[in-house]
């Protein structure tokens, strides 16, 4: 989701709960960057994504949105906040060795790294032979890939905060006025903001029942493992949602007001281990 | 009425369009009204009653685009009323308002203020959190102060010589805020953790007595498996246990004190991973089964980030002065260096990272800073057992050794040919009052700064290290050999006939000649 330009000093706060904080001098260049951006590349919305920590230099990404706000996503980096990088979207191929990449990101965006990828052919048999292929992926398209990834898993917003319209275009629900306090406790009402995989294989019947303006994306307390941590912080005045999957990935949500927004702040890998963790 | 009227308008409707005329203008506006006045949904609103909501919504209110937003509207005033409105629940708020409280009330004798009275161990958060924060580093100002206020209660309610904010564990459905406290030997609660060991200890005892009890008819095989001595954890206000930690889940919550570790509670801890939740007693499943619940986990990450990840600029601590003898295992104290005049940025930012060292020992493998002898237990039953000097020098286990106290930081091993540390500087754009910071990349969440004399650490995460490749937990081990392969217990192959022949055969042959040499021996005793 991301923090939008326009709440992005007073927003950039409540995230502080889950250790998420910001220089004032990357604050103010990254307020001057957003409204820049907007401008330049014309994006409809403008969001400031997070950050990926690295070996030397982090990098910080911002995302722009056209009208369809689910699909015409476009993501920019930088690692001084100043100048930066329109980042392609990444291809199959790349989407593949990062997740078979190992090691941190070092800062420097045509760094090359070394990706094996086994083949095994015949398995069970004989015959089987077990290739070595060796690939390299480019830190840059790797950081895409993983920005993807993320965003498919880790990415949530509150139920009832975008609507599908009948053309098909996901839109900003203007009358939004948030979730109760009881709700926002509840996994149920949030969703994954991605196409949404599950809940097409559910049956019709169930299907009937829900609002199709509103339900139109999975829930995320269907995801297995369970990997989301919901803190009530404040009392019940400020709700905050981290992701297991993804550590430093982070959502905050002030129930009974239109409020919300997350942001990652970490090192851009996936924990494999969360099964055993539980 | 209505309902007849309405079938004839629909059935009227196709034949007469658009045909004003004074009483069927009439006739048209009460159909219509009737339409809109019967219900349509299954809920009993009626459309009227609905379009008047809508309208007046939007009179009130005056959004703009109005038309555009019209569906959202009609929508949202259906689904209110629907809705029934939850009252918010004013108890979470209450009950932490009332937790709260006392942290913002001012204690006695705070009224004087000179220079005595003023005198605390507590640490200026405030200050250390302007620098990190402007490292990007932080939990916020507002948190921040509510944390020192907590530190402040927990100063005020006992004596410490030295209290520090340790950081803060991210965990699922609680936080823990860590405060670490060096305490004189506290007497009193020393006993009362000693009393609580003996007392299991006795309870095993007792089980014991019962089984031999039993065993007096048949003896049963005993087993002759000795597990390996239990490695004796450091005294406290030594090595792993140099400091005492309290943590709390909410500034204003009461602090809790978390025990001294054993050694196998640091052992263990290097080998599952598992998410804190935020319960203190909570019992942890995992393979090797965890000697401990969560609050002795806790403790013993706490214990290895603090060894893994406390640095300070270099030059800050000094070994003393005076020749002190040469314990085993290296210094393992160090005192302020008044000399120290604050280190310079360039030196900070040094990319050999020399510029900051460690300042608590390494944990050695063994789960202790100072390692222990398991051989020197077991002298007693050794003098038993007859051994060659030989096979004891080659049982002799080799000595553990980590790095000595205050190595630089450089000296690290590498994490997958990546450096165990990232050192920065604050600001590119005005260096000259920025600070200079060190990230740990083994345990994410571990930070240092620095700046002149002014520098601190401090954890903020889940309390996991950084994986380099995927947990794996640990397999069973082997089973052991039950008793050992020998002839008694193989099967032998039965003899086969011809086996059988030649054993006759060579059995009737010794007859022969002891037959020979009866008659011989008879025929000597004969003559």
């Amino acid at each position: 989701m991301g923090i939008e330009a326009k709440d992005f000093t007073l927003d950039l706060d409540l995230l502080a709960f889950s250790g998420i904080a910001f220089s004032p001098e990357q604050r103010a260049s990254l307020q001057t960057s957003l409204i820049i951006l907007k401008e330049q590349y014309k994006f409809k919305t403008i969001h400031f994504w997070g950050k990926i920590l690295g070996i030397t230099d982090d990098y910080f990404i911002i995302q722009g949105r056209q009208k369809d706000e689910l699909r015409d996503r476009q993501f920019l980096y930088s690692k001084d906040c100043v100048n930066w990088n329109m980042l392609t979207p990444a291809n199959d191929e790349a989407k593949d060795s990062t997740e078979v990449c190992q090691g941190r990101f070092t800062g420097d965006p045509s760094n090359d790294f070394e990706v094996t990828k086994y083949n095994i052919t015949n398995e069970d048999t004989e015959d089987e032979n077990i290739e070595e292929v060796k690939s390299s992926v480019r830190e840059e398209d790797r950081l895409a890939a993983t920005l993807s990834k993320i965003e498919q898993d880790a990415l949530i917003i509150p139920r009832g905060a975008y609507i599908l319209q009948p053309n098909g275009d996901v839109e900003r629900n203007r009358t939004f006025a948030g979730l109760t306090a009881t709700e926002s406790g509840k996994l149920s009402n949030y969703f994954h903001f991605c196409e949404p995989i599950h809940l097409p294989k559910k049956g019709l019947i169930h299907r009937s029942a829900l609002d199709k303006s509103l339900h139109f994306l999975d829930t995320i307390d269907e995801d297995i493992p369970k990997g989301w941590s919901v803190q009530f912080e404040r009392g019940s005045g400020l709700v905050q949602i981290r992701s297991l999957k993804w550590p430093g990935m982070a959502f905050f949500h002030i129930p009974e007001t239109n409020r919300y927004g997350s942001l990652y702040c970490g090192v851009g890998e996936e924990n494999k281990d969360l099964a055993f963790m539980l | 009425m209505s309902t007849a009227q309405y079938q004839n308008y629909n059935g009227d409707q196709r034949q007469r369009i658009g045909t004003p005329d004074g009483g069927e203008m009439e006739k048209h506006f009460n159909d219509a009204k009737s339409y809109i006045l019967s219900t349509t949904s299954k809920n009993g609103v009626n459309l009227y009653n609905h379009l008047v909501k809508c309208v007046s919504r939007l009179l009130t209110e005056q959004p703009r685009d109005s038309a555009v937003i019209f569906e959202d509207i009609s929508k949202s005033t259906r689904s209110q009323e629907e809705k029934k409105e939850d009252e918010p629940n004013p108890e979470a708020e209450q009950i932490l308002n009332e937790e709260q409280k006392p942290l913002f009330e001012k204690g006695e004798n705070t009224d004087d203020l000179d220079e005595e009275a003023l005198q605390s161990p507590l640490p200026h958060i405030l200050e250390q959190a302007y620098y990190f924060e402007q490292a990007g580093i932080g939990l916020g100002r507002d948190e921040t102060y509510q944390i020192w206020l907590a530190l402040k209660q927990l100063v005020d309610k006992s004596q410490f010589e030295k209290l520090r904010f340790w950081g803060k564990i991210l965990g699922t459905e609680k936080n823990y805020y860590v405060a670490e406290v060096e305490q004189n030997a506290d007497d009193e609660v020393e006993e009362e953790e000693e009393n609580e060991e003996n007392n299991e200890n006795e309870d095993g005892k007792d089980l014991d007595d019962d089984e031999e009890g039993e065993g007096d008819e048949d003896p049963l095989p005993k087993s002759t498996f000795k597990s390996p001595p239990t490695v004796p954890k450091e005294e406290r206000g030594t090595g792993v246990n140099k400091y005492t930690y309290y943590v709390c889940n909410r500034p204003g919550a009461p602090w809790v004190r978390l025990p001294t570790i054993t050694p196998a509670h640091i052992s263990l801890a290097r080998q599952i991973k598992v998410y804190f939740t935020g319960d203190l007693t909570r019992e942890i499943k995992s393979y090797p089964a965890y000697p401990g619940t969560e609050k002795h986990y806790l403790r013993a990450q706490i214990a290895r980030i603090s060894a893994t990840t406390q640095v300070s600029p270099n030059g800050r601590f000094k070994f003393s002065d005076e020749e002190e003898e040469e314990e085993e295992g290296g210094r393992t104290n160090y005192e302020d260096n008044e000399d120290f005049t604050g280190a310079p940025l360039s030196e900070l930012t040094d990319e050999e990272l020399n510029g900051w060292v460690h300042h608590v020992l390494h944990i050695l493998p063994q789960g202790r800073t100072k390692w222990w002898n398991p051989k020197e237990g077991e002298e007693e039953e050794e003098q038993e057992e007859e051994e060659d000097e030989d096979a004891k020098a080659e049982n002799e286990p080799q000595p553990e050794q980590g790095p000595p106290l205050l190595t630089p930081v450089g000296a690290d091993a590498d994490i997958h040919h990546t450096k165990a540390w990232t050192a920065k500087i604050s600001s590119n754009l005005i260096p000259q009052y920025a600070c200079a910071f060190i990230r740990s990349n083994l345990w994410p969440g571990a930070y240092a700064f620095a700046r002149g004399m002014i520098w601190e650490n401090i954890y903020i995460g889940c309390g996991h290290k950084y994986a380099t490749s995927d947990y794996k937990p640990e397999l069973p081990p082997l089973p052991a050999t039950e008793y050992n392969d020998g002839p008694e217990i193989l099967e032998a192959d039965d003899p086969t006939a011809e086996d059988e022949e030649k054993a006759r055969a060579a059995a009737e042959q010794p007859e022969e000649a002891e037959e020979e040499e009866e008659q011989e021996e008879n025929e000597d005793e004969e003559d």
